[in-house]
């Protein structure tokens, strides 16, 4: 078993309180056709001899965190009039202006004999010709360079965007290998960007489909290591797992957390029929949520843990119902042409994210929680398994290409549907589960 | 605990024995200088013809591979079906009568789906295929507790070309044996 070292430590020390400003420097996420904000962020000062390598690779995770989220276009080094050599020295905002810049990050960072790093930033609005928000000083391990990275582009991000932050979080996946008629999978955690991938299991048994709590220490998968499609819980600091007590000799796979973590809504086969049950950890007794002849499987919390939504194919084909934790019928929201599966609850509680089956093609969609604006975000021959990202604008799925030397990876889209992207991993790669901002 | 079942293979073996004659309990006694002996094979237990160097092996109709090759340990499914069809019903009448002839093993009955659903759709789609050949041979006078059923949803393809004529192999229930005397 694989050790989960834990190796970030960062402390924020704010240098003064630091304010999201609403102002003419501002992205608002919409359905219509958006220009990226141009921004400008020369390399961050190294104040101190050894802190160069790091300022350069500090400067780097920055960028592509906000040119990745496609809100955001990078001007290049090469393009700037003004040369700024010191993080102190005032701003020439015609120089920006010149051009066309709408923002300018400028920061620096040294490194003391500890080895221990710290980060300070500003963000500037060009256009209104001043400072938007407050400088930060970030403090942290040489070897967190990368998170401090993503706080830095967090701040930036929730400051033009007025949207809460993602950058700095993980995500648990399956990591894959073998050819599709043998295929290994295993347990794995990396950055939200497909880097610092560690593992969490071997391959010894089939896992898949791991789901992270809200507070992103444990999480639930499915294994057969038992010979039997069981629920395990697993503390991803420890690595240590148990398997959840469930109802004997039949299947359970399917979980997901509660908000509160205290309780857990799966699924249970039993005698060829798939119900919902729900679990409370702490009693480890499991109550029974739907009891119908059709399949019903997938369930997902609302962010106030009051309902759920869940897939079965009870209509006939696979569509989705919502319903009430405590009890009552379950009401249709999914009415388009095709079949609808894998539905998650937005952590903003606004959008429930799915997968849709159209005339043998996949795709990932969004629909608001009564089943209106049903919007598609991708198509392939194969997507599957959404996970939304923490603060509820992005979508990451599995994209699993056809044939013989068909394999799976990890992609993301925004919730308006532009910037599709791969995340760039070593191998084949399922099932993500995003966790919380860190 | 992975039902594993090792397949053997009937094999024959041939002895030859060798006698010499003499004469009615006289020993032999020669003066002619001393010659090995040779012996000669008269006498072979086998049913096939070693001589002609060809060894052609039966299923013994009680070995599990007789079961999966000949029986048949599969059955198949249509598009979002886990009805049995008139060939399955006819594959299984076969698995019924086997396994009461053979009534030291159980089966474990593992149901797959193919890889056009999504993940958890087609893991209890599977458990419904596993289970609808369960109930036909319990009915058809196996006892329930020599049954145990299975899903692995999509994860276990055979076929893995993305067309109808991998994925309608992939659609299946296969009937594993488990326990038994070897």
């Amino acid at each position: 078993m694989m050790r989960f070292v834990v190796t970030m430590l960062v402390s924020l020390w704010l240098a003064t309180g630091a304010t999201a400003q609403s102002g003419p420097l501002r992205i608002e996420i919409t359905d219509g056709v958006i220009e990226p904000l141009t921004y400008a962020i020369p390399a961050f000062e190294a104040e101190t001899l050894a802190a160069g390598p790091v300022a350069e690779k500090l400067t780097r995770v920055i960028a592509a965190d906000l040119s990745g989220s496609g809100l955001f276009r990078e001007l290049p080094a090469s393009s700037f009039v003004a040369q700024r050599r010191t993080f102190s020295e005032a701003v020439r905002y015609a120089d920006w202006r010149a051009i066309n810049a709408q923002a300018l990050i400028t920061g620096a960072v040294s490194v003391d004999g500890g080895g221990k790093l710290t980060v300070k930033f500003r963000v500037f609005d060009i256009f209104s010709g001043k400072e938007l928000g407050k400088g930060l000083q970030l403090a942290g391990s040489a070897n967190a360079v990368r998170r401090m990275a993503h706080k830095v582009a967090d701040q930036v991000y929730t400051r033009i965007t007025g949207e809460g932050p993602y950058f700095d979080s993980k995500v648990v996946f399956v990591s894959e290998k073998g050819p599709k008629d043998n295929r290994r999978k295993r347990l794995a955690v990396m950055d939200y960007d497909g880097a610092n991938v560690q593992f969490l299991t071997d391959s010894s048994s089939l896992v898949f489909a791991p789901r992270i709590s809200k507070d992103g220490r444990r999480i639930l998968y499915t294994s057969y290591e038992s010979g039997f499609p069981q629920i395990y819980l697993m503390d991803l600091a420890s690595v240590q797992r148990r398997v959840l007590p469930t109802p004997q000799g039949a299947m359970a796979f399917s979980p997901r957390f509660s908000p509160g973590g205290d309780r857990v809504v799966y699924s249970l086969e039993m005698g060829g029929n798939t119900d919902i049950f729900l679990l409370d950890v702490a009693s480890a007794r499991s109550a029974r949520l739907t009891n119908a002849p059709s399949i019903e499987t997938a369930p997902s919390f609302s962010p106030d843990g009051r309902r759920i939504v869940f897939e079965s194919d009870r209509s006939g084909t696979q569509q989705l119902y919502t319903m009430p934790i405590s009890g009552g019928e379950p009401k249709r929201i999914s009415f388009g042409k095709g079949r609808y599966g894998s539905p998650v609850w937005s952590p903003r509680g606004d959008l429930i994210a799915f997968t849709k089956q159209t005339k043998g093609r996949f795709g990932i969609g969004v629909m608001r929680v009564d089943g209106s604006d049903e919007r598609l975000l991708s198509a392939s021959f194969l997507d599957d398994g959404p996970t939304w990202s923490p603060n509820g604008r992005v979508v990451m799925f599995t994209r699993e290409t056809q044939g013989a030397s068909g394999a799976a990876g990890l992609y993301s889209v925004d919730i308006t549907g532009r910037n599709l992207r791969s995340v760039k991993l070593s191998s084949p790669a399922s099932d993500p589960t995003w966790g919380p901002v860190q | 605990m992975k039902f594993y079942v090792g397949l053997l293979l009937a094999s024959l073996s041939v002895t030859g024995c060798a006698k010499i004659f003499g004469g009615n309990d006289t020993e032999f006694v020669s003066t002619a200088p001393q010659r090995p002996v040779e012996m000669q094979p008269t006498q072979t237990t086998t049913n096939t013809s070693i001589n002609q160097g060809v060894t052609q092996r039966t299923l013994s109709p009680s070995s599990p591979e007789y079961f999966s090759q000949t029986v048949g340990d599969r059955v198949l499914f249509n598009v979002d079906q886990h009805v049995l069809t008139a060939e399955g019903k006819r594959v299984l009448d076969g698995q019924i009568a086997w396994l009461n002839a053979n009534t030291s093993y159980s089966v474990v009955i593992e149901g797959h789906a193919d890889e056009q659903g999504t993940r958890e759709y087609n893991l209890a789609l599977g458990a419904r295929r596993a289970q609808a050949v369960r109930n036909y041979l319990v009915a058809g006078g196996i006892s329930p507790n020599r049954v145990r059923t299975l899903s692995y949803g999509k994860e276990r393809p055979t076929e893995v070309c993305s067309q109808e004529g991998c994925y309608s192999k992939n659609r299946r229930a296969v009937t594993v044996l488990a326990g038994g005397i070897s």
